[in-house]
């Protein structure tokens, strides 16, 4: 059982994958969405770490590392944005958010 | 042997807790399954020798955004079961669309994989005894990349700010503390003497 990059590039494409059904299948659950973009992060991130370790090159670790921070500051702002949604309108159904005004 | 068996139990546990995350009809059990997803990743990261970002996204991941998904999830009061409306109706076409980027995404990695990205050095970074994966991090974070490095504190700085700005509501009719107005208050206008006529008192309409 030698672990090659292969298998490292196949769980983060079934994780983006899950990701991008998830955003499908749970199109009016804003919480799922997001956490649905979170997990396609952390695909993304599993492939920049799996090539900076089989590529011998650090810097893929720290693209990693910005990413985890932009989406850390994204799902704190997306949250945000979240509990003020449901405060103005008192439900989180996003297919009615066309409806929303200034 | 041993670091197979880790990887596909690590593996598994991810792909699996990755699909109840999007199918479990609870927010709160969809939110628990993503941080089993994100600690099961954090173990792969381990697996890739990249310790530093497993211990990174152990703590930013599960300590603090599950977190906050979770308390999100709690204190909204909303009905999820009429959330989950349509939830049939868009499962063949999601089903459709990731059929299709699967296997797109795992025919682009093989032809990279043969096609020799990962040819020149197939070796992993060899575990040096002098310096570790945190040093080697540091190293290069705070030379080559610290533009991108401050450009990720101002990124944090900026989603702090608007978040603030986003929640924060002024209830009209809660007490605040006014430094200044304490302050400046005098005994002439805390204070009013009255004469009493002896024997009348004073009723409290009259103090107000």
């Amino acid at each position: 059982m030698d672990i090659s990059l292969q298998h490292y590039l196949a769980v983060a494409a079934m994780l983006f994958t899950i990701g991008v059904f998830g955003i499908f299948v749970n199109r009016k659950n804003v919480i799922i969405i997001l956490m649905s973009v979170e997990m396609i992060l952390l695909a993304v991130n599993i492939n920049f770490v799996a090539f900076s370790t089989h590529l011998n090159d650090v810097s893929g670790q720290l693209m990693a590392m910005f990413v985890l921070t932009v989406g850390a500051a994204e799902a704190a702002v997306g949250l945000a944005i979240l509990v003020t949604f449901f405060r103005n309108r008192g439900d989180i159904a996003v297919d009615d958010a066309s409806v929303m005004k200034g | 042997m041993l670091q197979g068996l880790a990887f596909y139990l690590l593996a598994t546990v991810a792909v699996v807790s990755a699909l109840l995350v999007v199918t479990a009809r609870n927010p709160v059990h969809s939110v628990l399954w993503l941080i089993l997803t994100f600690f099961s990743a954090a173990g792969l990261f381990v697996l890739l020798s990249a310790e530093f970002l497993a211990m990174l996204l152990v703590v930013v991941y599960v300590g603090a955004v599950a977190v906050l998904f979770l308390f999100v999830v709690m204190m909204l009061d909303v009905d999820f079961v009429k959330l989950r409306e349509g939830y049939a109706r868009y499962l063949p076409l999601a089903g459709i669309v990731a059929g299709v980027l699967l296997a797109e995404m795992i025919m682009v990695s093989i032809s990279v994989v043969q096609g020799g990205a990962a040819r020149d050095a197939a070796s992993p970074v060899p575990a040096g005894p002098d310096v570790t994966n945190i040093e080697t991090i540091g190293r290069v974070l705070y030379t080559d990349y610290v533009y991108f490095f401050q450009a990720a504190g101002v990124v944090l700085l900026i989603a702090m700010i608007g978040a603030i700005v986003l929640t924060l509501r002024h209830r009209p009719g809660v007490h605040r503390q006014d430094l200044a107005a304490q302050a400046n208050r005098e005994r002439a206008k805390a204070v009013e003497v009255k004469s009493v006529t002896t024997g009348q008192g004073v009723t409290p309409e009259e103090l107000l």
